[in-house]
């Protein structure tokens, strides 16, 4: 490999960021977390070296999966590097009591198996400053509704790989407009026999068409929802 | 009893079912539920589901077992009762096929395990191998001719099936779903696809397309497949149009005559069994089957004459003779 020979330590902070970024497109985990490690040891907050490095890392790996440049393993394999750097991060963030976009609850709905594509927007989430709360697969609306009592998140997301399975969305939504709780929440979902028409249809605010996109769309909706509730 | 290669190398074209869980809901299904335990349940209407493919005229029906793997049927507790549900739907299409007076193929339907593969995810060859193993004995005590490995995205996955279905002396056929720019969901184009597939042994009798994204991108991955490969059968089994909700029902955008074009640009872009996926109502494999019987051989299409008959692409198609697309390089 030509990048052996690079040594993360005797890179000056932008050098060593721009290594990082290219790191975690490489799904380079180790190197992802000796270069959170150098950053901390140098002096920048926990704050600074996740949004400097991993979630922007993050963000160019999600515009190129958006683009169909990379695929799912490679955008796994920069996930989990991602992950190693924020288990360094997660302890520091907490204590220092930085800032947080928000939190989801995402699973797949019930009768469904498929999670990768969840489990992709689950660590985009979480790479983009999201606290995620992940209910794993086959989630029926009590799992939801259980999920929204003990840990009250911004967004909910939902996924469904198959025909049979993407109606579900719909029931967990009207039972959300049965207890009068819809408004309270961003519902957002998506899979891949899902499009736009579709989310609406069911009652979401919105379609995640790839965990990059919907990574967006998640920070977008929740700053719309937070200037609707300032201006009131 | 008709073998897929036989009914091959008699015929131009054949044509494959249409959709099952979407035709299931139509006839009671509740959304989560299995399809797959409707074989022990409902089987009654399973056949009639089968039997209304068999009058539209189909050549070869599906069964229903895509999601009839030991790690799918866990979800609903009842990975127990795997062979006995791949067997029991076999037996069902069986009785169907063999009960029509003209020879139809039961193709036994293998769908993902919905896992990733080491180093990606849990699991191992081994395993998959294992799983796959179970679900085809049992489509294979009940009956089926041809194993019909199906919507897949990892290469790693349609081997375990094949090596599972050769195992077992079963022939197999492998379609992929082209789904993510104009890639399987791991990134594989359909030329790779197709030079992955002929290089297994036992061959798979034929591969191809299934589900996807609509009629005109599941076109664009067969014209890729045939451009590059001349030595194998390819099967297209698109999608009727997008999944649209529609007073409480899910209904697919596309019309049978939609349908109907599809199947003729289908034959006329190298494929031989031509059927659909989601969506695809026995109204619309009629349409098909009028179409095929009518058809006049064409041109081979290209993208301008695909939008122009089944609408745009949703992703930008595959290139057409060869040639993968370039990314961006990867560093490492």
């Amino acid at each position: 490999m030509a990048d052996d020979d690079i040594i993360l330590a005797n890179l000056d902070d932008a050098a060593l960021v721009e290594q990082m970024h290219q790191d975690l497109y490489d799904g380079l985990k180790d190197e992802v977390v000796e270069g959170v490690n150098i950053l901390l040891a140098r002096g920048w907050t926990p704050y600074k070296t996740l949004t400097e490095s991993l979630v922007e890392g993050m963000r160019i790996v999600g515009i190129d999966f958006r683009d169909g440049i990379l695929f799912v393993p490679e955008v796994l394999l920069a996930a989990n590097a991602m992950k190693a750097g924020m288990a360094v991060l997660r302890p520091l963030l907490i204590a220092s009591g930085a800032p947080r976009q928000g939190r989801i609850v995402i699973g797949t709905v019930k009768g469904d198996i498929h999670d990768i594509g969840k489990n992709l927007v689950g660590m985009m989430m979480e790479g983009a400053g999201f606290e995620v709360i992940d209910l794993g697969i086959n989630n029926g609306v009590e799992k939801y509704l259980a999920a929204i009592e003990e840990h009250k998140p911004d967004i909910i997301g939902m996924s469904a790989l198959l025909t049979t399975t993407m109606p579900y969305m719909k029931v967990v939504i009207d039972t959300l407009k049965e207890k009068g709780m819809r408004d309270d929440f961003i519902v957002m979902v998506g899979g891949a026999p899902l499009n736009e028409d579709f989310a609406k249809a069911v009652g979401a605010d919105a379609y995640g068409r790839d965990a990059a996109v919907t990574v967006e769309l998640a920070k977008d909706l929740l700053m719309r929802k937070h200037n609707q509730r300032m201006g009131t | 009893m008709p073998t897929l290669q036989a009914m091959l190398d008699k015929r131009p074209w054949l044509l494959a079912d249409g959709a099952t869980g979407i035709n299931l809901f139509h006839m009671g299904l509740m959304s989560g539920d299995s399809p797959e335990i409707w074989n022990e349940e409902h089987p009654e209407r399973i056949q009639k589901l089968y039997q209304r493919f068999v009058d539209a005229g189909a050549d070869i029906i599906l069964t229903n077992t895509f999601g009839g793997n030991r790690r799918r049927l866990a979800l609903h507790q009842a990975d127990g009762r795997c062979h006995d549900i791949n067997k029991k739907a076999a037996a069902l299409a069986r009785e169907v096929a063999d009960a029509c007076g003209r020879p139809v193929v039961v193709a036994g339907s293998v769908g993902p395990t919905g896992e990733l593969f080491a180093p990606l995810g849990p699991l191992t060859d081994e395993e998959a191998i294992e799983v796959f193993v179970e679900q085809i004995e049992g489509l294979k005590a009940g009956g089926a001719d041809v194993i019909w490995i199906e919507t897949m995205s990892a290469i790693e996955e349609m081997r375990a099936a094949g090596l599972a279905a050769a195992k077992l002396g079963m022939p197999y056929t492998v379609t992929a779903s082209f789904d993510t720019a104009a890639r399987t969901m791991m990134g594989i184009t359909p030329q790779a696809f197709a030079d992955a597939m002929a290089e297994l042994d036992p061959k798979p009798v034929a591969i191809g397309a299934n589900c996807g994204a609509g009629a005109s991108d599941t076109l664009g991955s067969i014209l890729a497949m045939t451009g590059a490969r001349s030595d194998m059968v390819v099967i297209s089994k698109a999608n009727a149009g997008i999944p649209k909700y529609v007073d409480g029902h899910i209904h697919y955008s596309g019309t049978p005559e939609l349908m109907a074009a599809y199947a003729a640009l289908a034959i006329d872009a190298g494929a031989r069994i031509i059927g659909g996926c989601c969506g695809t109502s026995p109204e619309h494999l009629a349409g098909m089957r009028r179409a095929l019987d009518a058809h006049v051989a064409g041109p081979r299409p290209d993208h301008a004459a695909i939008v122009a008959r089944t609408g745009p692409f949703l992703h930008r198609p595959a290139p057409t003779g060869g040639g993968a697309m370039e990314g961006r390089k990867r560093r490492g």
